[in-house]
């Protein structure tokens, strides 16, 4: 993925112009995150909450970061989807980091962040164990870093079985947000997901250990829903066992006063050692995953551009640069100097004026269309709300639903990089085409004749032609072309 | 009388150290170990060995 900002180009002074020029031509690594809704249909207050969150607006996360620090590995359940080996640096998924730190240490790798990425708002403490189970730590952490950069949000996340004890200081802390994995709210079924808790100085199996767990969740939900702390709630997907019930899932804890619903497909893999990836269990596809949140789409708001990142994740939501980050490539002491984080914030402001005007004229484009076809669009984005990649550089691609209805996010694709130093392997294209199963229409800001007659041929068209747009811009001009109806209402 | 830690396993999460009610667990070379000296396998404190009932990997802390 590309950075907005390199390493490099920090050693220069770095001017609103080069930031703004870096947005327009690549910019962020991804669409989408959590609601979609604007400012328009959203309580003020909560608005200002999630703003600059990219994980708790889909508009935010075009042009903010998040960071994890890995500093809570102590864990109270056992998952049947974690595996609590979590060394490799290759694997991308929650749970796993390359390196464990004392908040000491984390609150060196923040500031150190905060000074080299601008677009740094959220830092997020999500284990690699429990954020609340090892809350000695995470509180110490959260503490010596509001310390120095008091502006930086905070959040965490966690199973909630340790949740309710800790509600108050998360309160007291300003932690405005805050995750909880909710698999189930029937503990027969958790007794397929969860062997075993640790809770009150014993272990706990089977049944009994699954409503303990589901009890304490719902409390920790509804105490923070009273104290207005937005939660989101993460679900795996877990084909087969609790699938169907996520629809049950949703209600209850719309019900409840989750704000956000983050439906995640299991990651599952025998290389990774868990009990799902050594049983078989698998895990759902691209198209399973957007069937069932569709079908939720009229509970809790949505997250459709959650990534699984890792528990040490830094920087965009698509990208992930914590290995530039690594203690041994930190300086001993660190001053937080906050003038990019201010100037890149300047520039935001304008750039998404600008995003969300160009996003309402792209849906009364698109609204006034005679046809009912709901078509969707692959794009190739490095961020900033632009179309913005060669095709072959994609190594994921951000999928929208378009209808008259409007243009919505809908989740993204990850994929094998086709192009590799000018060479494409058929190989590589091929398992994209595989990852592009439903898909209408690639949009693109470069792409090959070879790759495109490809693509044709298994019934995908794909354009070049809206290159650098924003994104729901380029859509709405394509459905309107492909749409004469709405061409001629909005020429 | 003490339980002890099989450090080719130990995934150094720490819960052991801080589950433990008589402060017997610390850190050594990146994992961690258990002063036979001190630990009581948690008798008087719980039923059950503390270290043993949190720690994720099976057969990681046992009786010495």
């Amino acid at each position: 993925m590309a950075n907005i900002i390199s390493l490099d180009s920090l050693m220069a002074p770095v001017t609103p112009e080069a930031m703004r020029e870096q947005l327009e031509s690549s910019g962020c690594a991804s669409s989408s995150c959590g609601s979609s809704d604007g400012p328009a249909d959203m309580d003020p207050e909560v608005w200002a909450k999630v703003k600059d969150h990219p994980c708790y607006s889909e508009e935010a996360h075009h042009y903010f970061a998040r960071m994890h620090v890995a500093v809570a590995p102590a864990c109270n359940i056992q998952c049947n989807y974690c595996n609590r080996k979590y060394d490799c640096s290759n694997e991308s998924r929650p749970g796993v980091v390359s390196e464990k730190l004392t908040p000491e240490q984390a609150m060196r790798k923040v500031v150190a962040v905060a000074n080299a990425v601008p677009q740094f708002s959220v830092l997020g403490i999500a284990g690699p164990g429990d954020a609340c189970y090892d809350w000695a730590k995470t509180k110490a952490t959260f503490q010596e870093i509001s310390a120095r950069i008091p502006d930086v949000k905070l959040c965490l996340s966690t199973n909630g079985l340790a949740l309710p004890d800790h509600v108050d200081e998360i309160m007291d802390m300003n932690i405005d947000h805050v995750t909880i994995t909710i698999n189930m709210v029937d503990p027969q079924i958790g007794v397929a997901i969860y062997p075993w808790i640790f809770y009150n100085h014993r272990r706990w199996f089977g049944l009994e250990a699954s409503q303990i767990l589901h009890e304490r969740q719902m409390l920790g939900l509804e105490m923070l829903a009273e104290r207005k702390i937005l939660v989101k709630v993460n679900s795996v997907m877990i084909p087969g066992i609790n699938d169907e019930h996520l629809i049950e899932v949703n209600r209850v804890v719309k019900a409840k006063g989750a704000f956000l619903h983050n439906i995640m497909p299991l990651i599952s893999d025998p290389a990774h050692g868990t009990h799902f990836g050594l049983t078989g269990q698998r895990g759902p596809g691209a198209m399973e995953l957007k069937e069932l949140q569709d079908k939720l789409s009229g509970g809790a708001n949505l997250m459709r551009h959650c990534r699984q990142c890792r528990a040490d994740a830094v920087g965009m939501l698509g990208e992930d640069r914590g290995q530039e980050f690594n203690m041994d490539l930190l300086p001993e002491a660190v001053e937080y100097d906050p003038s990019k984080r201010t100037a890149y914030r300047a520039v935001v402001a304008e750039e998404r004026g600008e995003h969300l005007a160009k996003k309402a004229e792209a849906a009364q484009t698109v609204a006034v269309s005679e046809t009912d076809a709901k078509v969707l669009v692959a794009v190739a984005t490095k961020g900033g709300g632009r179309i913005n990649q060669h095709f072959g550089h994609a190594t994921e691609f951000q999928v929208y639903e378009v209808s008259s209805a409007g243009i919505s996010f809908s989740g993204h694709r990850k994929v094998e990089k086709y192009c590799e130093g000018g060479w494409g392997e058929d190989a590589t294209l091929d398992s994209v085409i595989a990852a592009l199963d439903g898909i209408n229409i690639v949009l693109c800001a470069k792409i090959g004749d070879c790759p495109k007659d490809s693509l044709a041929a298994a019934g995908i068209v794909a354009s070049h032609e809206y290159a650098y747009d924003w994104i729901e811009a380029g859509i709405a001009a394509w459905y309107a072309a492909a749409h004469p109806s709405a061409a001629r209402l909005t020429a | 009388m003490a339980y002890k830690i099989v450090a080719s396993q130990c995934t150094a999460c720490g819960a052991c150290e801080f589950e433990c009610p008589n402060a017997a667990i610390s850190t050594k070379k990146g994992t961690y170990v258990i002063n036979a000296s001190l630990c009581t396998e948690c008798e008087g404190h719980y039923p059950a060995a503390q270290c043993a009932a949190v720690c994720p990997v099976a057969d990681t802390c046992i009786p010495a």
